[in-house]
């Protein structure tokens, strides 16, 4: 692999594989940002990665009042999965247990298009037949009673098969703690980039995976090619002056919006040079046989 | 298209040939030919109009009167302008498209809608938006807005759909109403939300509800945004009212007792 540098960063001439996913979003609303904030973490606890998970999930964007259905604080938050039947019913299941769940909440559709999932269709039964169906022009809402009120939550939202899954950057780094101050210099640019969600812890992984294992039925085991302790036992990837790795996995709406991520982050590790932050950043990938997407890193510099 | 009353009719007249779907395709003088009597005395669009061709998915009315019945029946799309009064069941059985009138509208306007959207001016009668003789179910969709006063049952059996009353209403405001939403901005009359089922009621006054609807503490703030988003485009004092402290009282408990009605605090 000839490398490339920029600001005496090695940037590999590698690329990110990533595949198609089914996705759908919601917008979660609150009478503060304190509880929308809460409502939308606890919604995407535990969606780290569809291989454990079910599904991939986070937060794209805090939503200003002034740019939500009801005038209060919201957030979007974005699911994707492999399979139409697993999102909808990670999508009711999550809604179900952790908005409708949390004080003062109302969820709305996040995405528009033409397929739909089911949101309050699906939740409506809460209300034990004192639900409540109401429809404005182009909105179906469903209010659900609840203990502080009402729980108010828009019949269905849209579901995207045109999602990306899986775009991706490693960062290596002289040590471990440039090399997350590079992770976390990325992950603040990439949350400004829209239709996207770094659904790892922080946005960040730090156990990069590779496909199968020694041990029969394990999907996935650790990178070891990646892993700086296992140099010398191990073929690697990993160059002398490295001695940490972190990689950041981005899922979007769109393979531009993906791409649009990638190329923010790269920006914003490479702006600290090698001694801040990471001293190389490459890709991880199958061999591009597997997905169908591949986000070369020198066409994103 | 543009039609333009000579004198006042001899009769009451049924316009409901004259929507756009059956004005497509006719020539002036198919058109003249259309008849409109309601009585043996034969009256042709020709006798009671003067025609002037254009687009037939725009047709105006210069000239109104409270003879003028069934005036968009089941429109479906394009738009009615009555530059006037309207009779009876205007815009009956509506489905899309839009119809303004101008002037005043009498009993049924809106009978049954279906979806599209209803513009009264003036005044409207009884029964607005309610289903005609035996018919299960008023309106089912749309949006009707009377920026005057209306008639007794406003919204009789309405199913779906937005009414907004920016004056009074006479009385038996939404009665049996099944669901929906029903605006008053003034005062509803005696009687509001008489033997209703489900649905929602707001209103500036309701100084005599039946003594069948049951206080159910305050208003459901989340759904009044977006109630007030829903009414903002077309009616502001709706959308204010919406904004207003209000109580909330639940009923008809002489039905099935899930409609609810929201009034201004003190006007109860």
């Amino acid at each position: 692999m000839l490398a490339l540098t920029r600001n005496g960063v090695r940037i590999d001439d590698s690329f990110a594989e990533a595949f198609d996913m089914r996705a759908t979003g919601v917008v979660i609303t609150a009478p503060t940002l304190r509880w929308v904030r809460q409502a939308a973490i606890t919604t995407t606890g535990f969606a780290t990665s569809i291989i454990g998970c079910g599904v991939e999930a986070g937060i794209d964007a805090e939503l200003r009042p002034d740019a939500t259905p009801d005038g209060r604080p919201g957030v979007r938050v974005l699911l994707f999965a492999g399979s139409t039947g697993e999102l909808q019913k990670q999508l009711v299941g999550r809604v179900g247990q952790c908005v409708l769940t949390s004080p003062g909440s109302a969820c709305y559709a996040g995405l528009e298009a033409d397929e739909k999932l089911r949101l309050g269709d699906g939740l409506r039964y809460f209300g034990d037949g004192w639900q409540i169906s109401k429809r404005f022009e182009d909105r179906h809402i469903w209010r659900i009673p609840v203990m502080d009120g009402e729980f108010v939550c828009e019949g269905t939202t849209g579901l995207t098969k045109g999602a990306v899954g899986g775009g991706n950057l490693i960062l290596m780094g002289r040590s471990a703690d440039a090399t997350l101050h590079a992770a976390e210099s990325a992950i603040a640019a990439m949350r400004a980039v829209a239709g996207v969600i770094m659904p790892f812890p922080g946005g960040i992984v730090r156990s990069g995976s590779k496909v199968g294992s020694k041990y029969k039925g394990l999907m996935a085991s650790t990178n070891h090619a990646y892993c700086p302790t296992l140099r010398g036992a191990t073929p690697s990837e990993l160059d002398a002056d490295i001695a940490a790795v972190l990689e950041i996995v981005i899922d979007g709406l769109t393979p531009d919006a993906v791409a649009a991520a990638m190329r923010a982050g790269l920006a914003a590790a490479i702006a600290l040079g090698p001694d801040q932050g990471a001293a190389r950043i490459g890709a991880g990938n199958y061999g591009g046989k597997l997905g169908r997407h591949h986000f070369h890193l020198r066409e994103l510099l | 298209m543009r039609f333009t009353l000579r004198a006042p009719p001899e009769q009451r007249l049924d316009l409901s040939p004259l929507v756009p779907d059956r004005l497509a395709g006719l020539d002036q003088a198919a058109i003249e030919r259309v008849g409109l009597n309601t009585t043996r005395a034969t009256l042709c669009v020709g006798d009671v109009f003067t025609v002037r061709m254009g687009d037939p998915a725009r047709v105006t009315f210069d000239g109104g009167s409270e003879r003028f019945d069934n005036l968009g029946e089941s429109l479906s799309a394009g738009e009615i302008v009555v530059e006037g009064d309207a009779g009876q069941f205007a815009g009956r059985r509506m489905s899309g498209g839009r119809m303004e009138i101008r002037g005043n509208a009498g009993g049924w306007a809106a009978s049954a809608l279906r979806g599209g959207r209803m513009e009264i001016h003036g005044d409207a009668g009884e029964r607005l938006g309610g289903p005609a003789s035996g018919e299960v179910a008023g309106m089912a969709g749309g949006t009707v807005v009377v920026r005057g006063s209306v008639g007794e049952r406003a919204g009789d059996r309405m199913r779906r759909g937005l009414i907004v009353v920016e004056g009074d209403a006479a009385g038996w405001t939404g009665s049996r109403m099944i669901a929906g939403t029903l605006v008053v901005c003034g005062d509803a009359g005696v009687l509001p939300g008489y033997l209703m089922r489900r649905g929602t009621l707001l209103l500036g006054r309701a100084e005599t509800p039946p003594p069948t609807f049951v206080p159910s503490g305050g208003a459901p703030t989340v759904f009044l945004h977006l109630l007030a988003a829903a009414l903002s485009p077309v009616s502001e004092p709706a959308a204010r009212l919406t904004a207003a402290p209000l109580q909330r009282l639940l009923g008809d408990m002489a039905s099935l007792g899930m409609g609810e009605m929201l009034v201004q605090a003190g006007h109860l």
